[in-house]
């Protein structure tokens, strides 16, 4: 199915940043137990004028800037996130007038926990592949909510990735080779309506969902392409916290240098919807035409979508249009306490 | 009125594996245990003529009550009498008490026992809540204490009184952990060390997490009959020689000592009379070990070491897999897991596997005479049996 391949991509990560020792301070537990066990060094955090969709229109622009294409050529917006600033009103349509995309285009919000990003990439590939559209922008974005004191507050981060995918294959940074899905009704971790934080199962988060999925998504990969762990030069899964992916790879005797140069949550928290698309972004910023890369993304509920991608000899080029790539992010750095960290969250509820 | 009552033997053991059993519900893991049971015991289900089951906390768990009915109805075993049995985590014990008096009396000829807890399905909040029932609800858990929390308080004197170290708590979960690693039914199999436990997170102070039971979805079940039937259907049938329980005050602020639980000290007391045996009879013994705390009270309740020495004995490796008395050789509700209804129901099923020596990798050498020890609540109900090896 090689009739797309990414043309564009660009993020946004929020500036701000609180460390789990601040947070463990707040409730009393031990940080070391934090940072050992969840593989986590800090965490992004929105500022008080930030949401998932301000973040998407970022990473959007940066993605448009590396396509260098005309956006009323763009024909697809789909915006993936469990953290939409409205329950009824498009992000994608916002997201779409501030590319200059519109008004000749289809657009739509797309829901399917921390995959909702790849779901939108898969769509965009199919209609570029079916000649449908020139190009689709696809976007996965979220300010993630955490209970105060669960565990879920130490690793829920905010960020934003956008792949511009289109069908000429002269324009392409990354071929998208091949894709696989993987999916069940296993309620892992969900947010009722009305609810302002989300559940989750527990450990039930682990064995039977993560693993299961992304294990399952990736091996059905291998199988499609008739390919094996050997014929990718890195891995991207998603990223829940730092240890999941390594723990991922390591059942499935991959090679953990493969994937930590994608694995961002220990440095800016789980970004949700954005978590595995800004790890493949990580990997694209360094990779040399030719290589190959596994993606896997993973969303509760549950399902995961591997990609099959592949470098071409664009991608230098491409990469040095871009003023703000992830590095940019990754490095402007402002801490935050517990207490400045409620008021970005909007926490406290008699404001 | 003993000499009455007939002998009674366990003919048929079985029990599911214990754990975060997401595949199975409630029933399922009944059905499975049951149907182990029934094929130990080699007979078919149109035998058995009673049924008994200990279960806590199934409607706040998992929405189910009527569960007699239910899980007769799903062993295949209607129109027979099914009955549930509550106390707490010792409603396992409770009903295994229950069947042992209907063969007895000679009301029944052939009961079955089983003990079920679907755990997992529940949050953790809704757990603890579940699990809170077991105390003095207006007393107690009202004013915010948990289960932890109330062992803790005995942890607490038990300390102060005898010296009593974290340390040798630890060594409960150790040697239990160690035992467990030996049982393919077990929660946890793995070892752990004195350390591990030290450095784990701190639940309800001296209390950490290695120190606590998990939550554990399983089931158990036991066959009994009278002895003279017995050989009929196994080899090896294992005679009930003794079966005691006692009653206390849910709150502990109601209780005349904090570093002993009465009811088990009376119950055990009762049990050894019936059993015209003294604890230094006892080969092996599964012990309620919801807390590393609860372990050490066990022993010295039980007779097993004087009062105060609990710890000490365990941490010397006393208790140890043959050693003075190999304690909780299945790894206790510590390692094995604690689903609470079951519990009571799985400490028999072991005790039976150790008396027909088929403990595997944690076989007490020779063992002749086994107890079986479930408490409910931080003591309100104790259940102690005796069973011996028949020749």
């Amino acid at each position: 199915m090689a009739n797309s391949g990414i043309v564009g991509y660009g993020t946004c990560v929020p500036q701000f940043r609180i460390k789990p020792d601040e947070i463990a301070r707040v409730w009393g537990e031990e940080p070391d137990r934090i940072i050992k066990g969840l593989g986590l060094q800090e965490k992004a955090v929105p500022d008080i004028d930030e949401d998932a969709g301000t973040l998407a229109v970022e990473a959007s622009r940066n993605a448009l800037q590396m396509a260098d294409i005309d956006p009323v050529k763009i024909g697809a917006v789909y915006v993936g996130s469990e953290s939409h600033p409205y329950a009824v009103k498009p992000t994608a349509a916002m997201v779409a007038e501030a590319l200059g995309a519109t008004p000749e285009l289809t657009a739509a919000d797309l829901e399917f926990a921390c995959k909702a990003g790849t779901a939108g990439m898969q769509i965009c590939m199919g209609m570029c592949a079916s000649n449908m559209i020139e190009y689709g922008v696809a976007v996965g974005t979220d300010t993630a909510q955490g209970r105060p004191g669960d565990a879920l507050e130490y690793s829920a981060g905010a960020g934003a990735a956008a792949m511009i995918i289109g069908r000429q294959k002269s324009q392409w940074v990354a071929e998208l080779e091949a894709t696989y899905s993987f999916t069940t009704d296993t309620p892992d971790f969900w947010r009722r309506q009305h609810a302002e934080f989300p559940s989750h199962g527990g450990r039930f988060t682990g064995a039977p969902a993560y693993f299961r999925h992304v294990m399952g998504a990736t091996q059905g990969l291998f199988e499609k392409t008739g390919t094996t762990a050997k014929d990718f030069d890195y891995f991207v899964f998603h990223q829940p916290n730092g240890k999941f992916p390594l723990e991922a790879a390591k059942k499935m005797g991959i090679d953990l240098e493969k994937v930590k140069p994608g694995l961002v949550t220990p440095f800016i928290g789980n970004t949700y919807s954005a978590a595995s698309m800004i790890g493949l972004c990580a990997v694209l910023d360094k990779a040399k035409t030719g290589q190959k890369i596994l993606v896997t993304s993973f969303g509760s509920g549950a399902g995961s979508d591997s990609f099959s991608i592949s470098v071409t000899d664009r991608l230098e080029e491409a990469r040095a249009k871009v003023n703000h790539p992830l590095a940019y992010y990754t490095a402007k750095k402002t801490y935050l306490d517990y207490g400045l960290y409620v008021k970005h969250r909007r926490k406290l509820k008699s404001l | 009125m003993v000499l009455l009552m007939r002998d009674v033997a366990i003919v048929g053991v079985g029990m599911s594996k214990f754990g975060e059993e997401w595949g199975r519900g409630y029933r399922d893991l009944i059905l499975d245990a049951g149907s182990k049971a029934v094929g130990d015991a080699n007979l078919s289900g149109s035998e058995i003529d009673a049924m008994f089951v200990g279960t806590m906390a199934p409607g706040r768990l998992v929405g189910q009550e009527h569960a007699g009915a239910l899980l007769a109805d799903f062993l295949g075993l209607n129109p027979i009498p099914s009955t549930r049995c509550e106390a707490a985590c010792a409603s396992g014990g409770v009903a295994f008490r229950q069947g042992y008096m209907a063969v007895a009396s000679g009301m029944h000829d052939c009961v079955v026992v089983g003990g079920v807890e679907k755990m997992t399905d529940a949050p953790g909040g809704d757990v603890a809540t579940a699990l809170g029932g077991a105390g003095d609800q207006e007393w107690e858990l009202f004013m915010g204490a948990t289960f932890p929390a109330l062992y803790a308080f005995l942890a607490h004197r038990h300390m102060l009184d005898y010296g009593t170290t974290e340390e040798m708590m630890a060594a409960v979960a150790v040697k239990n952990h160690k035992n467990g690693s030996h049982n393919k039914y077990a929660q946890y199999q793995n070892e752990i060390s004195i350390s591990d436990v030290l450095k784990s997170k701190m639940v309800a102070s001296p209390l950490k997490v290695f120190d606590c039971s998990p939550i554990t979805d399983g089931a158990a079940a036991v066959i009994l009959m009278p002895l003279d039937k017995a050989r009929k259907h196994t080899d090896t049938p294992v005679q009930v020689v003794a079966s005691a329980q006692a009653s206390d005050s849910l709150a502990l602020h109601d209780r005349k000592s904090l570093t002993k639980l009465a009811a088990t000290e009376i119950a055990a007391k009762k049990a050894f009379a019936q059993a015209k045996m003294a604890p230094k009879d006892i080969d092996v013994a599964e012990v309620h070990d919801c807390f590393t705390i609860a372990e050490i009270l066990a022993i010295e309740d039980l007779g097993f070491v004087p009062k105060g020495q609990g710890g000490k004995a365990t941490l010397e490796g006393r208790t140890a897999l043959n050693s003075d008395i190999s304690i909780n050789t299945s790894g206790g509700l510590k390692a094995c897991g604690h689903p609470v209804g079951a519990t009571g129901v799985k400490q028999v099923v072991e005790v039976a596997w150790q008396l027909r020596a088929q403990g595997n990798g944690r076989q007490c050498t020779g063992a002749e005479v086994g107890l079986a020890h479930n408490v409910g609540g931080s003591g309100a109900t104790a259940v102690v049996h005796i069973m011996k090896r028949v020749n």
